[in-house]
This record gives structure tokens, C-alpha cells and sequence, in this order.
């Protein structure tokens, strides 16, 4: 493959190969910013990967009190899943268990999607009959009693099949710090993206997978090609000069979001440069048949 | 363009029933065919000619130039998308069953304004008579949906069986207000007289001025309550004083436990 380099930074002619998700998102409002951060922080833990967590979620962005519908700071969550229904049953669970029991909180719907999930319309029940509905602009609310006042919930929640999950980007670096830093930088730019999240701690995933393993019964397993402790005993990707190598999966609410999410987090590793941060930018894909979208890397450079 | 024009002439000679003149039952006739439209409501007649010097124009917004106390039903059954204003008062049962749509009126409305209302918003400078957004006899519910808002006052049992949707009364409300309230909001910025949500089942009241409810709604506390900052910032644009009323701390008063006791009062004080 021939090697595309800017300002440095050799850039694989590669391409990330991404899959048709099942979105949706939720504003979470709270008196201060501190706990409505706090409820989106547990809403979204235990959602790294669709394989083991059942869906994909993070914080698409914080909110100020003047965009949202109840004047309170607000941060607005993201949530992907294989299926609708799976979709569902994760938000409903999540939001059950963790924005409901979070003090202070309220989530209004900020997807407008083809279709809608259930959400006050199911927790409402929490409220034994003391709920009370209330609708506003055609948009239906519920007012459950709690401990510390009111729980308020929007009815439905929108959903759009048209999401997008597995735009990546895999940052190869001299050793932890440079990769590291380099990574970080990448990750603060796609936070900056809107309707696109990076749902791995941090945003960062150090433990590629790739498909298949040599164990019976596990249909992932550790990527040896980009391991840099196997690269002289296995069929490495890495060059002698790579020690460490991080990978960055995004999932967005439409195409075009994790597109300019992966534009955004490559623009920053680029302009940092090899001597700060990361020596070459790769991607990952299956040989792009599985997936239908594909984002080439060198469309995506500056 | 220029909105669809009714010129009042002269005060109607009798009652009148303005329903057939809304812009979906209007579309497709040319004016000679409106000036013969029937609106008396006895033997003799009142027709849209006797009463109207009427002007072609968008047919989205009608204008009435000149109001009356006799036009009764005006904009009933007026569909989403429409609006209706008119330059002076209406009589009983304006925005009756209204699906949607907007309607302003410049003067004062007569009883059963916004009855059965299902979406409409409806605006009144004036006053309004008693039964705002109430059912007619025999009926089982009041208002379904959408906002009504009065700048004057209301009369007697205003709100009743209200079902859905707000309503905002930015003078005093006479006697019984929110009457056998099934669900929905009423907002009253001035004075409510006398009883005030009498078997009001889960609807909720907010009086800017409290006073006693008598033994069957309890003092819940005073709270900060979410819905009532998403309430006030929906109506900001529409009833600033009511806005301010919603951002308020609001002492929560649980009724009617004569009937259901889920419904509320919530009063600033």
C-alpha cells in the first residue's frame, strides 16, 4: 500500500468499515451540571460494546440552561444498539436504574427518529398511580413522585435505524505517552463533533479485537497483527518503529457524524505531529464486505 | 397576501351560526356562493351577504372586521394549519371542537368558549363567559387539548371536566373554577372566587393568589417542580406573567380527596 504522510504523520491507505446501528438519545437535566453529568455518566458506564454491554453509549455533549426545555444545565447521551428492541430494552433499563434513582435528574427525548421508544410511558408505573401526565406541545410528559420531589419524564423517546457504529481510528505511536497523547487529543476533537460519541473508557480502546479466535465458541479475540509484543512472531501490521497502539470506535447518529468525528479526531493527531505524539494513523475493517459504510482515510485528511 | 375578509355591515338581527365559515369549509367557493351561505338560526334568514361585505384573499387566515356578541360557533371544528382572528367579540361556543389552528379574538367571547377544544390555541383579549373550555349538557368531557388563554376575566366554572391541554386566565375566575377536573392545567393570575376545583380528579390548578380550599385538598409542602419550569418556559412567549407564576416556588395542595385525590392546587405564597 503506498503511504499517504502529513506533517509527518504516515497515514495508511486504509479504510474503516462501519455497520447500520439502531440510535437513540436522551437529554439529561439536573439542578446543577455536576449531577446531571453524574446521571449521564451512569446511564453510559457499562456500554462499550454491543458484544458483552448490549449497547454502545456515551455523552454526546453538555447542554447550557438556555437550550434546554426546562432552564436547568443539561448533557445530552447517546445510545446504539444492534436492534431497535435491544435499543429499548437498554435505555429503558438504563434509564430505570440510573437517571431515575439519579437526584434531581429529568430526560426529555432529542432524537427525532422514525420510531419511538416507550420511555416515561414504562417508568411510569415506578409512581404507583400518584404519576401524573402532563402534555406540552403535543409532547407528553410524566410527573412520577420520588424521594427528593419529582421525577419528570418524556413519554417517548425518538429512535432512527439510520445510526452508523464502528468509524475507528487506530493511532500507532513510539510508546504509551506519545500514542497516549496523541489519542487524547483526538478524543477531545471528536468530542467537539456533534451526534457522535466514542463509547470506550475515555473514548479509547487499547484491546482491539479481531474476528474469530482459536478457542471454540469466542467470536472475538485479541488483534495479533497490531500487538506490538508479537510483532516479530506473528503476521504484524507494525513497523520496528511502533511500541504501542490505541484505537479510538465511534458510533453516530447519522453517517455524516462519524464521518466528520473521524475527520476531526485525524485532523488532531496530524497537526501534533511524530515528535509529540503518534507516528501513523491506521483503520480497521473486515476486508469491507460485512459493512456497508466505509470511510477511507485519505478522503478524511486535511 | 392578504388574509379572507368579513366586513360586519351591521349587527346581526338574530343569533348566528358562523361554524360554516372557517377556511377549509370556505375553500372552493367563490364569493357569490358565500354571500348565500345560511347563517340564521331561526325562520328568518341571515345570510353571509346580510351581514358581510366579503373580500377574497388567503384563505389560511380569515378576518372578521367587526365582531358581535350573537356570532355564535365561530371557527368550530377549525382544522390545524388555519387561523381565524376577529376585530371585535364573539358569542357562545367559539372554537368549539376546534382540531387545531389558531384563534384570536380582540373582544370579549360568550359561555362555552374553546368548548371540547382538541388542539386549537385560542386567544381572547376580553373576557369570557362562564363555562370556558366546559362541556356542553350531557357531555363527559370539557377541553381535550390544546392552550387557551384569556387576557380579561372568566366567569363561573371555568375549566370544567377540563380533560387536557392549558388553560391560562390572566384575570380573576368566577365561582367553581376547574369544576369536576379530569386532567390538564388551569393557571389563574388573578383572583379564583369562591369553591375552586371541586372533585377535580388529577388535574392540576395554579392560583397566584391562594386561599382556602376547604378539607378535601391537603397542604403538600412548598416545592421547586421541574414540570412547571418546562410549563413556563412553553408559555413564555404567550403569557409572560404566567411564565413568571410557573418559575415561582409552588406550595402543592393534594385533591380533590373527595373523588380521586391526585390532582393538585399549587399556589405562590
Amino acid at each position: 500500500m503506498p503511504d499517504i504522510i502529513r506533517n509527518g504523520v504516515t497515514i495508511d491507505d486504509n479504510f474503516a468499515e462501519a455497520f447500520p446501528m439502531s440510535g437513540t438519545g436522551i437529554l439529561i437535566t439536573a439542578p446543577n451540571a455536576k449531577w446531571a453529568r453524574q446521571a449521564a455518566l451512569t446511564m453510559t458506564g457499562f456500554a462499550t460494546s454491543v458484544i458483552g454491554c448490549g449497547c454502545e453509549a456515551g455523552i454526546d455533549r453538555e447542554v447550557p440552561p438556555q437550550e434546554t426545555p426546562d432552564g436547568r444545565p443539561g448533557v445530552r447521551a447517546l445510545l446504539f444498539a444492534m436492534s431497535s428492541k435491544d435499543a429499548e430494552k437498554q435505555l429503558v433499563n438504563r434509564l430505570g436504574q440510573c437517571v431515575l434513582t439519579c437526584p434531581g435528574s429529568a430526560v426529555y427525548s432529542t432524537v427525532a427518529g422514525e420510531f419511538e421508544i416507550k420511555v416515561g410511558d414504562a417508568l411510569r408505573q415506578f409512581g404507583d398511580k400518584w404519576q401524573m401526565s402532563k402534555v406540552v406541545d403535543d409532547r407528553r410528559y410524566w410527573r412520577v413522585p420520588v424521594m427528593d420531589g419529582e421525577f419528570f419524564c418524556e413519554g417517548k423517546v425518538g429512535l432512527t435505524k439510520k445510526s452508523v457504529g464502528g468509524g475507528n481510528l487506530l493511532i500507532m505511536g513510539a510508546d504509551w505517552d506519545k500514542t497516549m497523547r496523541a489519542t487524547e487529543a483526538a478524543v477531545s476533537a471528536i468530542d467537539g463533533v456533534a451526534d457522535a460519541i466514542a463509547p470506550f473508557p475515555g473514548g479509547i480502546v487499547r484491546s482491539g479485537s479481531k474476528v474469530g479466535s482459536k478457542y471454540k465458541g469466542m467470536s472475538a479475540s485479541t488483534n495479533d497483527a497490531y500487538c506490538p509484543t508479537l510483532r516479530g512472531v506473528t503476521k504484524s501490521e507494525l513497523d520496528a518503529d511502533i511500541g504501542c497502539v490505541l484505537e479510538i470506535v465511534i458510533d453516530g447518529l447519522t453517517d455524516n457524524a462519524v464521518r466528520e468525528a473521524m475527520r476531526a479526531g485525524l485532523h488532531a493527531i496530524i497537526e501534533m505531529g511524530p515528535e509529540q505524539g503518534a507516528k501513523r494513523v491506521g483503520a480497521g475493517n473486515y476486508g469491507g464486505k460485512l459493512g456497508p459504510f466505509h470511510y477511507h482515510l485519505k478522503e478524511l485528511l486535511p | 397576501m392578504k388574509p379572507f375578509t368579513f366586513t360586519l355591515r351591521q349587527e346581526p338581527p338574530q343569533r348566528v351560526d358562523l361554524s360554516a365559515l372557517t377556511p377549509d369549509r370556505l375553500a372552493g367557493k367563490s364569493v357569490a356562493q358565500i354571500e348565500a351561505i345560511e347563517l340564521g338560526v331561526t325562520r328568518i334568514s341571515t345570510k353571509v351577504g346580510d351581514l358581510f361585505k366579503v373580500s377574497e384573499g388567503d384563505l389560511k387566515t380569515v378576518r372578521f372586521e367587526g365582531g358581535s356578541s350573537r356570532f355564535d360557533l365561530l371557527g368550530a371544528k377549525l382544522l390545524p394549519g388555519f387561523a381565524i382572528h376577529v376585530e371585535g367579540d364573539v358569542g357562545a361556543q367559539c372554537g368549539r371542537l376546534a382540531k387545531g389552528g389558531r384563534i384570536t379574538v380582540a373582544g370579549n367571547a360568550g359561555p362555552h368558549a374553546a368548548s371540547g377544544n382538541l388542539g386549537a390555541e385560542i386567544e381572547i383579549k376580553g373576557d369570557v363567559g362562564e363555562f370556558l373550555a366546559g362541556p356542553l349538557a350531557g357531555e363527559l368531557a370539557g377541553m381535550a387539548g390544546g392552550r387557551v388563554i384569556v387576557r380579561g376575566k372568566a366567569g363561573e366554572r371555568a375549566g370544567d371536566r377540563l380533560r387536557r391541554g392549558i388553560l391560562v386566565i390572566e384575570g380573576d375566575a368566577g365561582e367553581d373554577l376547574g369544576a369536576r377536573l379530569i386532567a390538564g392545567t388551569i393557571l389563574v393570575l388573578g383572583e379564583a372566587k369562591g369553591r375552586v376545583g371541586y372533585l377535580n380528579k388529577r388535574g392540576s390548578i395554579v392560583l397566584a393568589r391562594g386561599g382556602c380550599f376547604g378539607s378535601t385538598y391537603v397542604d403538600c409542602g412548598a416545592h421547586e417542580l421541574t414540570f412547571a419550569r418546562l410549563f413556563a418556559r412553553s408559555l413564555r412567549d404567550h403569557s409572560a406573567p404566567a411564565a413568571d407564576l410557573l418559575s415561582r416556588k409552588l406550595r402543592r395542595y393534594g385533591g380533590d380527596t373527595a373523588v380521586f385525590g391526585k390532582g393538585e392546587i399549587l399556589t405562590a405564597d
